[in-house]
């Protein structure tokens, strides 16, 4: 995973609350069984239509999506996160995540911002009516700034130093080997197998 | 203090418990498909890591199988089904192939071969994990990273979410089922009341459901936002398992009941939320717009987007849906109707359907999909596809979809369905597709007249 630290960048107000999983990546698009070329099928259902906010010149080359409440709902498929960040994006600010869609970002390294609605409002406002808007998602300092705004946002210390050191989840899950083996010796014997 | 049932079964899987880290949860069943795992084993195999628990893993065949006998046309849906057997065999995973009489939407088959059981820990890369929760157990989705790290620990780092009772009292009337109940709830909680969640389905009208019923309810609690729902085992439950391939037997099975038995919330434990809902209150529930929350009762109409919780997603919905505000529910007129899914694939799910068609036409396309091959045989030895057929619909074997219409089975651009399935998102069914969730005994009596319908309005 690559490590998130600090990222600076412009900014796509995505104005839309619900943004579920089969909008992000549509179900025609996760055949696939590699894990590259996903940003092809990013909101490739909504980017027909040539007013779509992902479509407009001005939001290029930005890699902060802020989108309106529950973003993420429904499918689990990883592939709308690895969709978001193959487009280009770094970290998603709103002020729902889907559960699931949250710890996806985070296993891949795209970070999911949580902030008040008005916040997050404000942010699209800005970014509307400046889309050369830089803003800073600092996750050292748990703090979002732009044009001499910043607004605190919450993380648990633990995913906050995975995310910043960019650790391998299953690396550090196997320091435990003992303490998983030693689990499984105390099972009920009763516990179905599938052989 | 007591302890919730979640909390009882959490505390039984924690293999690791550190200040300030997730615990580390033992994994009791993890559940394989073709879609979200290939890019699993590709990074086991980068990694040079082996599954640990083969035996506490199986995989089955569901989302891209095309409904129609005969091989797979779409070559790459072809070629995900062929890598899933590719790392089944060299993981040395139990695999329910195409054609094999095990075969099935992965959550209907978990239930049915028994390995789904109370108090367990369950997962899949699927969100309709939450399904086998009906159990007492927890289950819930996964993205593919975490699929890996299970194929490779059998374990999971995660924070306990907090606890959320639905005490749902009284009793369903008769035509209201499961279906409508978690419609209802999904209407009254919204997509994103469960989130950070795990539910407890409780009260009278819970209890009342067979485990048909309560798998019904689990399943969709995702789309409440809650990764996990469950309801605590009991008679109902154990009289389903028994006699399952894998369940306990003799002794085995007096101990694991015995087990079982304890699972259930104390009197005195507390939950961080609690939602009420009257169930002798519900009547048949539709969705009107392009997410589960966004639902009414048949009997009234599409409402007006300002009079709703979130007036611009209401506007937009009814623009794709093609509804106009104050439009009975019951006007609207569909072109297919869609029975399965992990929602409402099961036996008495069919009974419900055929129940209806019996002696009646259908005016739609419709197309009844048995969630496993298993539900297929067991309709075929009621008769239950005899009275299909001779309604007019189309009998299919068992799979996903169009749930999702990743097979060939889809919705063309602005065709509407009434469908027992799980999502009414934009696309879903198919690009431009428009979908009512709805009961099987609702999807049947709109087949029947061609508009959204209750068994009790047909003559």
């Amino acid at each position: 995973m690559e490590a998130f630290t600090t990222h600076t960048g412009r900014v796509v107000p995505l104005r839309r609350s619900n943004v579920d999983t089969d909008q992000i990546i549509p179900a025609v698009w996760l055949k696939q069984v590699s894990r590259t070329g996903f940003e092809k099928g990013l909101f490739s259902a909504w980017r027909e239509d040539p007013g779509f906010v992902l479509n407009q010149p001005a939001y290029q080359g930005a890699s902060i999506l802020v989108s309106g409440p529950d973003f993420g709902t429904g499918s689990s498929r990883e592939h709308a996160v690895w969709a978001l960040q193959q487009y280009g994006f770094r970290v998603v600010i709103a002020a729902r995540f889907g559960d699931i869609f949250r710890n996806n970002a985070t296993k891949m390294g795209l970070l999911p911002v949580v902030l008040p609605a008005e916040t997050v409002e404000a942010l699209q406002s800005a970014a509307e009516a400046d889309p050369t808007l830089e803003v800073t998602v600092d996750l050292g300092e748990r703090q979002v700034r732009w044009a001499g705004e910043s607004a605190g946002f919450e993380i648990d210390d633990y995913t906050r130093w995975r995310l910043m050191e960019g650790l391998d989840d299953i690396g550090l899950t196997l320091r435990n080997a003992d303490d998983i083996a030693a689990y499984e010796n105390g099972r009920q014997s009763w516990l179905p197998t599938t052989v | 203090m007591g302890r919730t049932l979640a909390e009882k079964v959490w505390e039984q899987h924690v293999v690791r418990r550190a200040e300030g880290e997730p615990d580390l949860l033992y994994i009791d069943l993890h559940l394989v498909h073709e879609v979200t795992s290939p890019q699993a084993f590709d990074g086991l195999r980068m990694a040079g890591r082996k599954v640990r628990r083969p035996d506490l893993t199986i995989a089955t065949e569901d989302h891209n199988v095309p409904t129609l006998a005969g091989p797979i046309s779409d070559p790459v849906s072809k070629t995900q089904v062929e890598t899933l057997r590719k790392n089944c065999a060299e993981f040395g995973i139990r695999l329910h192939p195409m054609g094999d009489a095990g075969q099935g939407v992965v959550h209907i088959i978990g239930p049915q071969f028994g390995l789904t059981q109370p108090g367990m820990t369950i997962v899949c890369g699927d969100s309709h994990t939450s399904t086998h929760g009906a159990f007492g157990g927890i289950a819930f989705g996964i993205g593919t990273s975490e699929v890996e790290h299970v194929l490779a620990t059998q374990t999971l780092p995660a924070y306990r979410p907090k606890t959320m009772a639905i005490e749902v009292s009284g009793e369903l009337p008769t035509g209201v089922t499961a279906k409508d109940l978690i419609l209802a709830i999904i209407a009254k909680i919204g997509t994103g009341g469960g989130q950070g969640y795990i539910v407890e389905y409780r009260g009278e009208a819970i209890r009342k459901l067979s485990m048909e019923g309560r798998m019904t309810v689990c399943n969709m609690s995702i789309e409440a936002g809650a990764r996990a729902g469950l309801i605590a085992p009991d008679e109902t439950t154990f009289g389903y398992l028994k006699g399952r391939p894998h369940a306990p037997t003799g002794a085995a099975w007096d101990a694991a009941v015995e087990y079982w038995k304890s699972l259930a919330t104390d009197d005195d434990a507390v939950f961080d939320t609690v939602v009420e809902i009257d169930a002798s209150t519900l009547t048949p529930f539709v969705t009107w717009g392009t997410n589960p929350g966004q639902g009414a009762p048949l009997g009234t109409a599409v409402p007006v987007p300002e009079e709703t919780d979130d007036p611009a997603a209401a506007r937009r919905a009814l623009e794709y849906m093609g509804l106009t505000a104050g439009t009975p529910l019951r006007e609207i007129a569909v072109d297919t109707v869609f029975v399965g899914s992990c929602t409402n694939g099961r036996l008495e799910d069919l009974r419900a359907a055929a129940e209806v068609l019996r002696g009646r036409k259908v005016v739609t396309r419709t197309l009844i999909v048995p969630g496993s091959m298993l539900v297929k045989l067991q309709a075929e030895q009621e008769g239950l596809h005899e009275v299909f057929k001779a309604a007019g619909a189309e009998w299919r074997e068992a799979g996903c979809s169009m749930c999702l219409g990743m097979n060939p089975d889809t919705l063309a651009p602005g065709e509407r369905s009434a469908s027992t399935s799980n999502r009414n998102f934009e696309g879903r069914q198919g690009k431009g597709g428009r979908t009512h969730l709805v009961s099987p005994a609702v999807a049947a009596a709109t087949a029947v007249t061609g508009k959204l319908t209750a068994p009790a309005d047909l003559a």
